[in-house]
């Protein structure tokens, strides 16, 4: 049917002619997710105009109002629609901004250890033997520490060569490149599977007979065939890696109260939970675990659709 | 081997034989290691701590002249080393000795950018047309890749001529270069193949079962094209398959190859009329004929050997119904006969057959 028509389908018409627009469209869990993790992420960045208050400016904090509670409870204060923290902080405010920290700490460390597992991994598989050997040995190294533990240590060294506040001002590229470093063997191993499979077929050696050098047929050739098993990683990583910065967070080795991520607003609240400001903790803990959830469902969705042994595009 | 070189210098046809040859292959032996690396081929043996090693022995000393304009069909059953004798000659294999020589310079032992002006003579042809071409990449992407690599001074409009020009020589039309290669038909597909091939003018092309995964009222298209491509451009074809009908149709000699060497080598006609190795013979009786209502085919008794233990002498000598005690200790080589087909075999040499 496509045979008879000469004009090239552009890139809008090729999306909508795709199985994956046919699948979302029929998938209402897919498209639910997708529109919250949108409103979440256009909401975190666009939080400069979306809140009323700005949670890093000190001058608009007023300790006197510390611990108000959310709008459907007495004693709330109209000017926090969600309440505020232990400091007066709004609470609406530094969940936004929080978010907003926390998306590009996901987004952050996956884009690196994206960066680095794909060029290993491609390495590896493609160039092979010694190669090989050597780079799947260092991610098995890096596997058998787990990421807290490079985190500790990599704060550790951090704060005491440069001091607690060097730490708190990079926190942001310390935790994307802490979790980034920690979990690029995901994506090597990944991605070599899928080179293997990919180097055996005769294009690999059709590329090859037609002179080309290996660095061109690895990336023009073989990694653009690789890219299904990459997307579908990517969002898990990417909740892996939400997850991983709000629990190093949690445990006060990650973003400084200053500049709190949901990790640190859940772990500044979680203190007062016991003195009935659970809204503090419990907020932030509920936006998180959306956050996640949906990144994690639309992943279910992309994996269901991507794989070649249901579906072969 | 030495034994051969002397009659090559002291015989001057053959001398001449080879000069006008395009690609020469001396020797030839691929072991392909089963061992894994070097832990794993560590065995304790009666106490002590051993390396062992087993190879696949896929050739074991080819030797083979392709002369230039002729098409040289190489047969053989399944896993007896055809496709990585082709293999070995794009040199996507290394060869683990012997040598290959294109027009006279050795090009088995050149590193891949001493290898780039060779490239451009020699192109290969896949077997299977829906794993040959790059998924994500239009039919237009993959025909103008090679030549913006071999032509790095044309203008967009040169390569688009020739892209062009090539497509309408195997049959597409160059207006469908915009779409991907799983929007085509499996002969089609081969076509799109053999214009890659052909676009960088190559005069030697090496062509592993180009048809066997095609359906049968393709091959014979694609057959035709390829003889086509051969008369307009005086292509040299090394032409891998296993299909008999093929070799009587499109070679101008034929090697036949058995558990890694060569039994014989002969022109086509020649082969088909009067076969001498025993192998041969047996292969040849296997061709169903309308006119048999009596088939006499040669039964061959028991199975191909492994290639990882070689048998001695020669590798047919199990299943050979000629063979003495000779043919299980002296490996035969290749001899001239009287009409000029190579035959490997003692009994031959021995009048015995």
């Amino acid at each position: 049917m496509t045979m008879t028509t000469n004009a090239s389908p552009s890139r809008w018409e090729r999306l909508r002619d795709s199985f994956l627009w046919y699948s979302f469209k029929r998938d209402r869990t897919a498209q639910l997710c997708l529109a919250v993790f949108l409103c979440m992420v256009i909401a975190a960045f666009a939080s400069p105009l979306l809140a009323p208050t700005d949670p890093y400016d000190l001058r608009q904090i007023d300790i006197l109002d510390s611990e108000l509670p959310p709008f459907w409870i007495d004693g709330a204060d109209d000017r926090y629609a969600l309440g505020t923290d232990a400091q007066g902080r709004d609470l609406w405010s530094i969940v936004l901004y929080g978010t907003r920290v926390s998306l590009l700490i996901g987004f952050g460390a996956v884009f690196l250890q994206a960066l680095l597992g794909v060029t290993f991994g491609l390495m590896a598989g493609y160039l092979g033997g010694r190669v090989d050997a050597f780079l799947m040995r260092l991610a098995d190294i890096q596997l058998s520490f787990s990421t807290l533990m490079v985190a500790i240590v990599v704060g550790a060294v951090v704060k005491a060569t440069m001091g607690s506040a060097f730490y708190s001002q990079y926190a942001v590229l310390m935790l994307i490149l802490i979790i980034g470093l920690a979990e690029w063997p995901q994506y090597a191993r990944t991605v070599r599977a899928s080179v293997l499979a990919e180097k055996s077929k005769e294009y690999v050696d059709a590329a090859r007979v037609m002179g080309l050098r290996s660095k061109r047929i690895m990336f023009r050739h073989v990694l653009p065939n690789t890219l299904s098993p990459i997307f579908v990683i990517s969002t898990v990583q990417i909740a892996n890696a939400i997850i991983s910065e709000a629990a190093l967070s949690f445990l006060g080795l990650g973003m400084p109260e200053t500049h709190p991520s949901l990790g640190s607003l859940i772990k500044a609240g979680f203190d007062y939970i016991q003195s009935g400001s659970w809204w503090i903790t419990l907020i932030p803990g509920a936006v998180l675990v959306v956050l996640v959830l949906s990144i994690n469902l639309l992943g279910d969705w992309l994996r269901d659709v991507m794989n070649p042994r249901l579906y072969k595009g | 081997m030495s034994a051969q070189a002397e009659t090559l210098i002291a015989n001057p046809t053959q001398n001449e034989e080879s000069s006008e040859s395009l690609l020469q292959i001396r020797g030839l032996k691929k072991r392909f290691s089963l061992s894994g690396d070097f832990l794993d081929q560590l065995r304790f043996k009666g106490g002590k701590l051993v390396r062992h090693q087993e190879h696949v022995h896929a050739i074991n000393g080819v030797n083979l002249d392709i002369k230039r304009g002729e098409a040289l069909c190489v047969v053989g059953e399944s896993g007896c080393g055809k496709s990585t004798v082709a293999r070995t000659v794009m040199g996507l294999i290394t060869p683990t000795e012997g040598e290959i020589s294109y027009d006279g310079q050795r090009i088995d032992n050149l590193s891949s950018r001493q290898l780039l002006p060779y490239r451009k003579r020699m192109q290969m042809i896949f077997q299977n047309p829906y794993a040959s071409l790059n998924p994500r990449m239009t039919i237009q992407q993959t025909l103008e890749e090679p030549l913006r690599l071999h032509h790095p001074n044309w203008n967009r409009q040169q390569i688009l001529d020739k892209v062009g020009e090539v497509m309408r020589s195997v049959g597409i039309d160059p207006d469908w270069g915009k779409r991907f290669g799983h929007e085509f038909s499996g002969g089609q597909r081969q076509r799109i193949a053999i214009a890659r091939a052909l676009a960088v003018d190559p005069e030697f092309i090496v062509a592993d079962e180009p048809i066997s995964a095609l359906d049968v009222s393709i091959q014979a298209q694609v057959l035709n094209l390829l003889m086509d491509a051969q008369r307009d451009r005086n292509l040299t074809y090394l032409f891998i398959t296993h299909d008999l009908a093929v070799v009587e149709h499109f070679g101008t000699r034929v090697a036949v190859m058995y558990l890694g060497t060569v039994c014989e080598i002969a022109t086509t006609a020649t082969l088909f009329e009067k076969p001498r190795h025993p192998y041969t013979q047996a292969l040849l009786s296997a061709i169903p004929r309308l006119k048999d209502d009596r088939p006499q085919h040669i039964r061959l008794t028991g199975e191909v050997p492994t290639p990882v233990n070689l048998p001695s002498g020669c590798v047919f000598h199990g299943r050979c119904p000629y063979a003495n005690a000779r043919c299980k200790q002296e490996i035969p080589t290749l001899r001239t006969q009287d009409d000029g087909t190579r035959v490997a075999c003692h009994a031959v040499e021995e009048g015995r057959l």
